[in-house]
């Protein structure tokens, strides 16, 4: 069961707002999700290694060599705001 | 349907190498059937081929827009990549083009791929051409319906829990998940990093085949992509004499609706008649496979999708001061699905919580494997249906995630256990397409797409709206 309080502090960390009905709606689905999740409580796991990544590599190595990147410009445009070769963003004291 | 619309996509770049068929010709014909599309398939749709000369002669592709493509929209059905288009093109688009297949559009999908029947795009849904009332499945639901609806010869779609395969099984075509690591993730725009791999989807098992074929290969901007160890054939076989085939009762009994299974049962007595050998196998942990993706999958996204913050790329919904801006931004951007998904997954991942759900998730993956394992010292495929159910209605499943989250109970295991695993047309129930699940151990790929073939060609379906134009 995940209550209101809860459902608030995660969309905190996940910089999510949600709005008064989303965190009802969310809490309520949520723990239907996690109810149905749960049953893998039953499987005994403790002597199980976990799995990451499914192939078996290890340190995947490449000379250092380097190259162009694209031009700041190019990507700057691609920003909401820019200005003086950077990311614009709003003060975050404001 | 103009006999250019009858063509499968390797019978096209034949004629075209032949000089029987124009490439300009055929690119005219399906530029002008993508840009008629009625289904909502198509998000985008280019003007002019972008291909050089190649073995693929110029036959185009449709493109899930999950991929980047330089120059071109590429939001992944999200409206919180609203206006952007990226600075370069994923490593498989470009190889297709180097191969000769331009681009043809982007397709539908749902937003970040995360779905099962393309309702969560932030586009609307897009309707299956078999019965436009129903889902095409997801969430490579456009890539399926350009092709069943003839409206692309081929397409690319993504699949981290059955994306590709369950949507082919819904529009009576041909998905191919591959191996985790054939082929190279770099331009995807991520999901599940763990899980992801890109694939085609194809009106053939041959096309299929020649397309993947084009795609593999390891990719220095991918460090998980690998060399794949043999040439991908096209496919030939045309008997299954001595093949083993694993039937799972986990995955074929319980949950799976009655049409369904009858369906299923025939393409078994098929694999009898060409024959294969039929085998019971167990895949005990495969039921936990569900719980298990739905943890891993939506940690991994709560990860990828922290960029999306209104800074370098996209939307920016307020500049009221920093903390709202990248918390509205991803209010008004995001869809409930995806705010879903972040949610569940921020959780499982938080203090507190991280071993019971996450850390327990990881260990039921390596079960999972095992199990595969196992089951690949007994035989040499498993077969199974791709989906429990055929297409559903559209809204039918949208107000229950877990009802949702169902529809992937047959091909959520193999990419948890980074198998391959394709999906071929095995028949009708009350006038859908169901779908056919072969998997085999990491790289079988050419084991895979022959048994395939094999058994497409005893199988002999004939239906696809694609046929009647």
């Amino acid at each position: 069961m995940i209550d209101r309080e809860q459902v608030l502090h995660v969309a905190r960390l996940a910089r999510l707002r949600l709005t008064a009905d989303e965190v009802e709606r969310m809490s309520s689905e949520l723990s239907t999700i996690l109810d149905h999740i749960e049953r893998i409580n039953e499987l005994d796991l403790d002597s199980v290694e976990p799995t990451s990544h499914v192939v078996e590599v290890e340190n995947v190595l490449r000379a250092d060599e380097p190259r162009e990147s694209w031009p700041r410009e190019q990507i700057l445009e691609l920003a909401p705001d820019a200005g003086d070769g950077g990311f614009r963003v709003p003060s975050p004291g404001a | 349907m103009s006999e250019l619309g009858l063509l499968s996509a390797a019978q096209a770049a034949e004629k075209i190498r032949a000089g029987e068929v124009s490439a300009d010709e055929l690119w005219t014909f399906y530029r002008e059937r993508a840009a008629a599309d009625d289904l909502n398939a198509y998000l985008w749709v280019a003007d002019e081929p972008d291909a050089g000369d190649g073995p693929l002669a110029g036959v185009p592709v449709a493109v899930k827009d999950l991929f980047c493509v330089e120059g071109v929209p590429s939001y992944a059905a999200s409206r919180v990549l609203e206006g952007y288009k990226p600075p370069y093109t994923a490593t498989s688009v470009r190889k297709l083009r180097a191969a000769g297949a331009p681009v043809l559009g982007k397709t539908n999908m749902d937003e970040f791929a995360m779905g099962s029947s393309n309702e969560n795009s932030g586009f609307g849904p897009v309707e299956n051409p078999w019965d436009r009332e129903r889902v095409p499945g997801g969430s490579s639901g456009g890539s399926a319906a350009a092709v069943a609806a003839g409206s692309a010869p081929w397409a690319i779609g993504t699949d981290t829990g059955g994306s590709i395969r369950q949507p082919a099984a819904l529009c009576g075509i041909v998905g191919l998940k591959p191996t985790y690591g054939a082929v190279s993730r770099y331009g995807m725009i991520a999901f599940a990093s763990s899980l992801d791999q890109c694939g085609p989807l194809t009106r053939d098992v041959t096309d299929a085949a020649l397309l993947f074929r084009h795609m593999v290969g390891k990719d220095p901007c991918d460090s998980t992509s690998l060399e794949f160890p043999e040439e991908v054939a096209l496919p030939t076989a045309e008997r299954l004499d001595g093949v083993r085939f694993g039937v799972p009762p986990e995955l074929t009994g319980e949950g799976i609706e009655d049409a369904v299974k009858a369906v299923f049962e025939e393409a078994l007595a098929k694999i009898e008649d060409l024959g294969g050998e039929l085998e019971e196998v167990a895949l005990p942990h495969s039921p936990h496979a569900i719980a298990a993706y739905y943890l891993i999958a939506p940690a991994e996204a709560s990860a990828n999708l922290s960029r999306y913050d209104g800074v370098r790329f996209g939307t920016r919904a307020t500049d009221e001061d920093l903390l709202s801006m990248y918390e509205e931004t991803r209010a008004a951007g995001f869809g409930a699905e995806v705010k879903r998904r972040i949610m569940l997954g921020t959780y499982a991942l938080s203090a507190g919580y991280y071993e019971a759900y996450y850390g327990r998730a990881q260990r039921v993956r390596t079960k999972i494997a095992d199990d595969f394992r196992d089951a690949f010292s007994k035989v040499d495929l498993i077969v199974t249906p791709t989906s429990p159910t055929v297409a559903f209605k559209l809204g039918e499943r949208t107000d229950d995630p877990w009802a949702m989250y169902l529809a992937d109970a047959c091909t959520v295991p193999m990419p948890l256990a980074g198998i391959p695993a394709i999906s071929i047309p095995g028949g009708l129930a009350d006038g859908l397409p169901v779908g056919i699940q072969l998997a085999g151990p990491a790289f079988s790929e050419n084991r895979i797409l022959d048994a395939a073939y094999a058994l497409e060609q005893a199988i002999g379906f004939e239906g696809g709206p694609w046929r009647d134009g």
